[in-house]
């Protein structure tokens, strides 16, 4: 099943991506520039997102780490124009996909993008859903609306792909309700229907934080084969350290909006750089780590985003702060071959002003503990 | 598994052995929790019952803490509100130091809620919006008659919030006006506040975020060396539960599939069930995870409605045989208090 056709999808509708493409000098699928977004409150402006880039290429898996109010949900919501308007406002930076800058397309075409050439699928399967359509009409709706596809053909094919996603008798529960399905199946559903026009990238928004430890695995590494199968990309948004470093080939760990720190998986869990990557690796109990040890905690509280600190976000938590941090915000810089075990030419990136200092520090730290 | 969870720094002790105390806090015998079903309008028919909790024993010793891990629907919870007499469980013995608390009446058993203490999931759910930190704390020094008069009270109050990590210059704020780990902290000073010698602490950190969630993890074990407390640790995340427990039980169905010391079951783990479940638990570290056997489990959880003959886990189990079937698998003890409940390992 699924036609691994790289010139597919919107058959029927004459608004195909590639007669806007207007390259603008970016080979990977996606690529997003200095992305800011900002919502109005009662407050003043709260900055979600503040200058953040990164990209995925085809086939691969990114992750995007970060706890609660980090920004990684709205980047997300951003690359899709999903931002509820008027509060919340794109200001700057571009996104683009597959060449094309999906901040200067219109609506429509954007219409045919969503669930078209980028899937997404969120944390609540319950809430995603509409309870009043079976599972089967919400899938069959996208054939129609992107693949130009009706009737028995339809149903197929939704057959085949809720199949291929696991779903337990799918031609029978293809007229289920999702209220008759158990948190795992709703998912699987909501897989089903992002990926039943074949995107070339998948978004999953803590897709698997809601469901049980078996249950997660059993999706992520159906999302997994479909990007080894399809060469779909899979831009992983989550909190979990474990399935970033289990499944995502680079990894981007987000902090009060901004990225701050970037690179391949080996390299941020073996040499992480900034102050706050080593302390949320250093923070979350491991499986394979003996009990009881004390756990280095980051103290403090996350910060608020509409009172955030002049210089790094992260100054008023970290151990290493210096008059500097205080004042000016780090920029992202390619880390130092000689400072982290990496090897020179990777894009290994942090933005922190005194992590070639403490690094020293803290391999001292691991070797007396 | 082809990779053993061997810990990286093993040296360390902590993960204790297996308590060979004649004195335990707590001992559960058999402990079933039926919910009825029933069917009818006017005249109503029982059709059948959840078995949320169907046959569960252990011990917990002074100052032990016991790790409870499962699925979504696996009865942990029901477990610990059930040893709580919080719901009356439908048969078994929970025996609190010595004294048997289902066979007394709610009145009777006041004295012993002192003693006994939950910590909810939820420090959003769990705090009454319209009291301030110092009412909510303050509270259960009343309720039983240990406050005296309203300076020591505050005074209490006051060393309870310093106790657990808050400025005691905090006492007159709203639970909204708290973040979410100094809300858990909150509900852990009014658990505190009677000087339980036994808590329930039920996903106490599966809300938090993890910088957070160390942080309570952390107050969580100093309190427990402080004031010698015993732990019943209900969560679904086995890393924390590893960290923080000295023996631990799998539940499945309302099932214990495996219990063991800590180490034991971490390092050994002998249910297929456990093995699986382990497996799916991702470690942070890219390099260990390519090496990492990977077994996935079809399908869900059966319902506890109807659950499968014989073994509850054989629908999902990877060898499972006929007679897995017939067969209901006892918890026995494999050596070393290492139990299992698997008629094929």
């Amino acid at each position: 099943m699924l036609p691994a056709d790289p010139e597919r999808a919107h058959r029927g509708n004459s608004l195909t991506l590639d007669t806007l493409a207007e390259n603008d000098g970016s080979t990977h699928l996606l690529e997003v520039r200095n992305l800011a977004t900002r919502f109005a409150t009662a407050d003043g402006y709260v900055q979600a997102v503040d200058g953040v880039s990164f990209h995925i290429d085809e086939g691969e898996i990114l992750g995007l780490v970060g706890e609660s109010g980090c920004g990684k949900s709205v980047t997300s919501l951003s690359v899709m124009r999903l931002i509820p308007t008027p509060t919340g406002e794109i200001t700057d930076g571009q996104v683009l996909f597959e060449g094309t800058d999906l901040q200067q397309i219109s609506e429509r075409e954007m219409r045919s993008v969503r669930g078209g050439s980028i899937g997404m699928i969120f944390q609540e399967p319950m809430t995603s859903l509409n309870p009043v359509l079976t599972i089967g009409r919400q899938i069959t709706e996208a054939f129609e609306i992107h693949l130009d596809l009706k009737g028995s053909a339809a149903r197929n094919r939704a057959v085949e792909i809720l199949n291929r996603v696991g779903f337990p008798d799918p031609s029978r529960r293809f007229d289920d309700y999702p209220h008759q399905l158990s948190g795992g199946q709703r998912q699987r559903a909501m897989i089903a229907m992002a990926i039943s026009c074949n995107p070339r990238l998948l978004i999953a928004d803590e897709a698997t934080t809601a469901l049980d430890v078996t249950i997660q695995a059993q999706i992520l590494e159906l999302l997994q084969s479909l990007c080894d199968e399809f060469k779909m990309a899979l831009l992983i948004i989550t909190h979990n350290l474990g399935v970033v470093a289990r499944y995502a080939q680079r990894v981007a760990v987000m902090y009060a909006g901004k990225i701050i720190e970037s690179g391949t998986a080996d390299e941020i869990y073996a040499a992480p750089q900034h102050p706050y990557t080593k302390g949320l690796l250093a923070s979350v109990p491991r499986l394979d780590a003996s009990a009881r040890d004390r756990l280095t905690s980051i103290e403090g509280e996350i910060p608020d985003l509409a009172d955030l600190p002049a210089g790094c976000a992260f100054e008023p938590r970290c151990r290493w702060a210096v008059d500097r941090c205080r004042v000016e915000s780090p920029v992202q810089v390619p880390v130092r071959p000689s400072q982290g075990r990496g090897a020179a030419g990777t894009d290994h990136q942090v933005a922190c002003w005194e992590s070639e200092n403490i690094d020293a520090g803290t391999d001292l730290e691991r070797q007396l503990s | 598994m082809t990779t053993p969870l061997a810990g990286h720094d093993s040296a360390n002790s902590g993960d204790g052995g297996v308590d060979t105390k004649t004195n335990t806090t707590l001992s559960v015998h058999d402990l079933k929790v039926h919910f009825p079903l029933s069917t009818g309008f006017l005249i109503r028919r029982q059709t059948g019952a959840v078995k949320a909790v169907d046959g569960v024993s252990f011990d917990i010793a002074p100052g032990e803490t016991l790790g409870l891990v499962g699925e979504s629907g696996s009865g942990k919870t029901t477990t610990g509100r059930a040893i709580l007499q919080l719901q009356r469980p439908t048969s078994g013995s929970v025996q609190f130091r010595g004294v048997e608390l289902t066979a007394i009446s709610a009145k009777e058993i006041r004295p012993f809620r002192s003693e006994m203490q939950i910590i909810f999931q939820d420090p959003y759910g769990s705090l009454n919006p319209r009291m301030n930190a110092g009412q909510i704390i303050g509270e259960p020094l009343t309720v039983h008659g240990l406050a005296g008069d309203k300076t020591q009270r505050l005074d209490r109050v006051a060393e309870l919030l310093e106790r657990v990590g808050l400025n005691p210059a905090m006492m007159g704020r709203y639970p909204h006006e708290f973040s979410g780990g100094q809300r858990q902290r909150i509900g852990i000073a009014r658990a505190l506040a009677v000087e339980p010698s036994f808590i329930v602490c039920d996903e106490p950190v599966s809300a938090l975020d993890v910088s957070i969630q160390a942080q309570i993890l952390n107050l969580l074990t100093e309190l427990q060396a402080e004031f010698n407390i015993s732990y019943l640790f209900i969560a679904h995340d086995l890393s924390v539960v590893r960290h923080i427990s000295d023996r631990v039980a799998v539940m499945y169905l309302g099932k214990i599939m495996e219990l063991a010391s800590s180490a034991d079951l971490y390092e050994n783990p002998t249910h297929p069930y456990t093995r699986a479940l382990m497996s799916a638990v991702p470690i942070p570290d890219p390099v260990l995870e390519r090496q990492r056997e990977r077994i996935v489990l079809d399908g869900d959880i059966p319902s506890p409605i109807n659950p499968p003959s014989g073994c509850v886990f054989r629908t999902r189990c990877p060898i499972a045989t006929e007679e897995c079937a017939e067969v209901v698998p006892e918890l026995i003890d494999r050596g070393n208090g290492h139990q299992v409940a698997c008629i094929k390992v």
